[in-house]
């Protein structure tokens, strides 16, 4: 089947920014805890790809290093909002009119009148501010959106002929759920998924701008931002290539998404905010 | 002069040819009915005639209105037409209106892009139309919304629209499909009269050759995107002088060769006194909440081998009372028992084998993402001797041979079936158990007339062979009439009649049950048409 | 119409009532004693037990909730731990920034959205419609605060048409104060208005197809009439959850946008809150924000039902 020009493009920007990620590991230009301040706010040269920072630093390094932190975060985010909010939404729409429906569906209302930037100012009120409130405050975000998604679109599959066949042949509500059920809303979380999963990245690196996100040392692309701040007139790139790695990386994700709904099913549509 | 009249039309869609050749035309106050089954280019001439085609369309030929060529016509002259010279009346009312807009807005929306009639004018204007077409003010004032009405008072909503501007011709594309007999009987009425009050032509398209018989002056045949025939709707009932119309027109009278039904009064399926509820919305935030009573003291019997059935029209209570019989949800008071065991959501899942259903719509049945085999097998769940291996593949196999297939079709997708087909896995599915009673719930409604009396052919069949009972649940009485043996009238979750089969519908006892009967158009009978001089 | 309002007005309540107990719980788990951290660790115990009682915190936890919810629904949110001035007073000061920056962006946000949206669904597969999906398909991408630095390096530093940051102050007289507030408003409101214009056009092309549509194009409309008369209020309904939604988004991404633009709003005044342990501002500027969400979802519900006479007859 041919793929379109939004999923090629998509995968490419991905694939790029997770290499970049998966080689950091065992691999970068230069050290990024090494300084060498002689060498500081350097524009990009041979030696450093895309210049140094005010410490010197490496910054294409310091990007592959941060692509770690964002995608870790997000993924982890996406996971647990996937993990908690689809059995929610499937259970919630098992007993669609229930008190269980109910319940689950006010809850979610309620989480959604909490920003996530909330959560995570609450979060880091109680734990102070790292990584693993980032990843909470996004996770506990998505869990109402996967839970909505999936209500929705079990529920007009809950009306369907095949649905009272399963039931005329004695399945559970349960069984149901994962056997039938599951597999047809598959298709609306996997593009949902990718495009939760470039928000997360959007929103792991607004808490790291805040310093709620990853602390230092550990690199991240939000926190290049914030210390590139002051220094934004004079060497505008500190700036620049951290913002860019940002879109990039969303733009694939985003494109990679539509790429797949228009591939898997036109109809889906996404939630975003 | 001719109203409308189309030349050698041919449409294609993208690189798909849809129309070929078409010619006919109308003159005033005459109805001609196009018909044919789905995929006969049908709809898509009445949207040709009104240019309301998808973009990639292209059309050759000619559509001549009052000696205009509407193909060469610009867009905007094409708007002046459209409401005016040409109304159009569509197939689904509960979508056809704006749920926004009040019914009076939506009428007189007509009136002032087509006039200078001011605000008040066309409001009036609307009410004189709704007025007309069986919607008074008094009753149903313009600041009515559609969602307060029926689907039989949308459609005539969707009619005053159309009428409004008393448009020389009205296209009428399978108005009353939705709708249920004795609301289609009382929308073609008001047809027949718009007809003749305004001298309209009148261009209906319509899969029912019974109410073509009855209305159309003229008719027309068409298959795959060409006319097979068209004539004088006598003349062409009597001569039929193509074998596709005769086809057609068999297939919609199709009587099934039913087995003696067996003797032995063993009932397998009690139905004592069945009623249940609905919650209804609550009224205020802390009123009580309001039940309607869906089925209301249902009694009756299902003998061994015996093939009874249910008709009713929509929201009688029928599929509340399949739903219960199935085991699916409870009765609030009464008892089923079948084979001997009260049926309840929470019976033994071996208790359910014995019975098993066969549902309506040929696409929403199956689960997509399973094989054919997979499906055929959901049966056997937590059956007690349910096949395994080898011996289900041969149980699949021998069944989908039962039904007309080939054992090869179980490792297909469900995708890869034509409508047809996918009625004859559904079948598949609920003999697999050889169960002794399959209730088909409108089983045959969805199918075109030719497929349809291929299925009922097998049902009668597999009746035969596997000495089966069933209750076979429709709203089409010609259907209920030839595949079963006694029947039951349901209206407003009650029983009004139940008897032999042939009795009911040759001596209707209940006053509703008669209504129902004279409200079915009929097929004329052929031989005595054919035998008729011409 | 009534009973809807007054459903949703039930709901509204409980959502609050709900909220609030999970708010002031979770501050409550707060590891540290608020009076021991302001005296420093040297401090003695009845100069601490003095301070709990001087902050209210030596009665019990529920008291505590009651006195809280009942303070703040006479407009006493308490008293600072750390600047001993009543909280009110703090947020009253700050409220002037956030919230007028919030609907400063939305409203923007609005007016880019509605006609680009509408424009690429008028033309649907063409060249105007491609380019706008290209453009907001980046513009989703941005992150707000990195877009809002690159408008101060263009407008502030190179052009100098606007300061770098800070806020007037609404004294200075409405033009300058709304001028302060320019750039923060375009960077909260462009990436937001990329998403709101594809929402627009995605439920434009939905109604598009839908059977009514067709129904108006057959009295003889044209194409533009059946889209503003009958494609527009159709659409308008899945758009209002957004909008609903990007409200709150905006009111807490200002959060993040008062940082870069070194605005005196209620983002400020939480970070500050935040590291000097100042635990009863934290909680009210919280409570305020998801007061200020759960409101306006409320005002969302009416406006539903405005638009949608299905929703004003179900009860």
């Amino acid at each position: 089947m041919r793929l379109s020009r939004n999923i090629l493009f998509g995968s490419l920007l991905c694939s790029v920014i997770l290499a970049c990620a998966l080689i950091s590991f065992i691999w970068t230009p230069y050290d990024i805890t090494q300084m060498d301040i002689p060498n500081k706010l350097q524009t990009p040269t041979a030696a450093h790809w895309l210049g140094t920072d005010h410490f010197g630093r490496d910054i294409f390094s310091m990007i592959m290093v941060g692509a770690r932190t964002s995608l870790a975060v997000a993924l982890v985010a996406v996971g647990i909002g996937m993990g908690i909010g689809v059995p929610l939404g499937l259970w919630a729409a098992a007993q669609s009119g229930g008190w269980v429906d109910e319940i689950i569906m006010r809850g979610n209302d309620l989480i959604f009148a909490f920003p996530s930037l909330v959560i995570a100012i609450l979060i880091t009120a109680i734990l102070g501010p790292g990584a693993i409130n980032a990843i909470i405050a996004i996770g506990i975000f998505n869990i109402p959106v996967f839970a909505r998604l999936t209500r929705a679109g079990a529920l007009p599959l809950w009306q369907r002929e095949f649905i009272l066949a399963a039931r005329v042949a004695g399945k559970s509500a349960a069984r149901i759920s994962t056997e039938h059920i599951l597999p047809n809303v598959a298709n609306l979380l996997i593009v949902q998924g990718t495009i939760q999963f470039s928000l997360g990245i959007l929103a792991e690196a607004g808490l790291s701008y805040i310093g709620l996100g990853a602390q230092p040392p550990t690199p991240s692309w939000g926190r290049m931002l914030a210390d590139a701040q002051t220094m934004v007139a004079f060497a505008p790139h500190l700036a620049l290539i951290p913002g860019l790695a940002i879109i990039s990386a969303v733009l694939g994700l985003n494109l990679l998404g539509d790429g797949l709904r228009d591939h898997l099913d036109p109809k889906i549509r996404v939630m975003r905010t | 002069m001719t109203l409308l009249s189309v030349e050698n039309l041919s449409l294609s869609i993208g690189s798909l040819p849809i129309l070929r050749d078409v010619t006919f035309s109308i003159e005033p106050g005459e109805i001609v009915a196009i018909t044919g089954e789905s995929g006969s280019g049908k709809s898509m001439t009445a949207f040709s005639v009104m240019q309301l085609l998808p973009e990639s369309a292209t059309t050759q030929g000619a559509i001549h209105l009052n000696g205009r060529n509407l193909l060469t016509l610009p867009e905007a002259d094409l708007c002046a037409m459209r409401g005016n010279d040409v109304g159009m009346v569509f197939q689904e009312p509960m979508t056809a209106l704006n749920p926004v807009k009040t019914i009076g807005d939506q009428v007189a929306e007509t009136i002032l892009i087509h006039s200078t009639a001011t605000q008040a004018e066309a409001q009036s204007q609307a009410a004189t139309m709704l007025a007309r077409v069986g919607l008074p003010q008094d009753r149903f004032p313009l600041s009515r919304y559609p969602h307060e009405l029926s689907g039989g008072q949308r459609q005539r909503v969707v009619i005053a629209m159309a009428i409004a501007r008393r448009p020389r011709l009205l296209i009428a594309d399978e108005p009353t499909t939705a709708l249920d007999v004795t609301t289609q009987a009382r929308i073609l009425d008001l047809l027949k009269d718009l007809v003749n009050e305004f001298d309209m032509g009148l261009l209906m398209i319509t899969h029912d050759l019974a109410v073509v018989a009855d209305m159309a002056h003229r008719i027309i045949v068409m298959r795959h995107g060409e006319i097979v025939e068209q004539g004088d709707t006598q003349t062409l009932l009597a001569t039929m002088s193509h074998s596709y119309t005769k086809a057609l027109f068999e297939a919609s009278s199709h009587q099934v060769d039913l087995p003696e039904p067996s003797e032995g009064h063993i009932p397998i399926l009690s139905v004592e006194n069945a009623t249940r509820d609905y919650p209804l919305p609550r009224t205020g935030l802390f009123a009580p909440r309001q039940h309607a009573r869906a089925v209301n003291a249902v009694s009756f019997d299902i003998h061994h081998g015996e093939r009874l059935g249910l008709v009713g029209e929509s929201g009688c209570g029928k599929s509340t009372l399949t739903r219960a019989i199935l085991g699916l949800e409870p009765l609030q008071s009464g008892t089923i028992t079948a084979f001997g065991v009260e049926v309840s959501p929470s019976m033994p899942a071996a208790q359910r084998v014995k019975t098993q259903v066969v549902f309506q719509d040929p696409y929403g049945s199956f689960n997509p993402r399973h094989r054919v085999a997979r499906i055929l097998s959901e049966p056997f769940y937590l059956a007690p001797d349910a096949p395994k291996g080898e011996a289900l593949t041969e149980t699949i196999a021998t069944v989908l041979t039962d039904v007309g297939l080939a054992p090869s079709d179980a490792t297909k997708y469900i995708h890869e079936f034509s409508g047809g087909q996918r009625q004859r896995i559904a079948i598949a599915r609920a003999l697999i158990t050889k169960p002794e009673l399959i209730i088909f719930d409108e089983a045959v409604s969805a199918l075109d007339v030719s497929i349809r009396a291929q299925i009922l052919d097998l049902i009668a069949d597999l009746s035969r062979r596997h000495n089966l009972a069933y209750l076979f649940i429709s709203h089409d009485l010609s259907v209920v009439r030839t595949v079963t043996d006694r029947v039951l009238v349901m209206q407003s979750g009650e029983i009004v009649e139940q008897g032999d089969t042939d009795a009911v519908f040759t001596n209707p006892q209940h006053p509703y049950t008669r209504s129902l009967i004279a409200a079915a158009p009929v097929l004329p009978d052929l031989k005595e048409l054919s035998d008729a001089p011409a | 119409m009534l009973r809807y309002t007054l459903k949703r007005l039930l709901s509204l309540l409980i959502s609050l009532a709900i909220a609030s107990v999970v708010i002031f719980a979770v501050i409550e788990i707060a590891p540290g004693d608020p009076a021991s951290f302001m005296l420093g660790l040297n401090a003695q115990p009845d100069t601490v037990a003095a301070l709990r009682a001087e902050l209210g915190l030596d009665v019990p936890k529920s008291e505590r909730y009651f006195n809280w919810i009942g303070g703040m629904m006479t407009g006493d949110f308490g008293m600072s731990y750390t600047y001993r001035t009543p909280v009110a007073e703090m947020i009253t000061d700050r409220i002037w920034v956030s919230l007028p920056l919030a609907l400063y962006a939305l409203t923007l946000s609005t007016l880019i959205a509605f006609p680009v949206g509408i424009y690429a669904a008028s033309r649907r597969g063409q060249a105007g419609d491609m380019a706008v999906m290209g453009a907001t398909q980046l513009g989703i991408a941005v992150p707000n605060f990195w877009f809002a630095m690159m408008l101060v390096l263009i407008f502030a530093i190179n052009l100098r048409w606007f300061s770098a940051g800070g806020f007037v102050g609404w004294d200075k007289g409405l033009l300058p104060a709304l001028k302060s507030l320019t750039l923060p408003a375009i960077a909260l409101a462009l990436p937001q208005s990329a998403i709101l214009a594809r929402v627009m056009r995605s439920s434009l092309l939905d109604i598009l197809s839908e059977d009514f549509m067709r129904t108006a194009r057959a009295k003889g409309l044209t194409r533009r009439q059946t889209l503003f008369r009958h494609g527009l209020r159709n659409a308008l309904i899945p758009v209002l959850t957004i909008i609903g939604m990007q409200f709150a988004f905006l009111l807490a991404g200002g959060i993040i946008i008062e940082q870069v633009f070194f605005l005196p709003g209620l983002g400020r005044l939480i970070f500050q809150a935040i590291s000097s342990r100042d635990l009863i501002v934290v909680e009210s500027v919280v409570m305020l924000l998801v007061f200020l969400v759960i409101m306006v979802n409320f005002v969302v519900d009416l406006a539903y039902a405005a638009v949608d006479p299905r929703l004003r007859s179900r009860t």
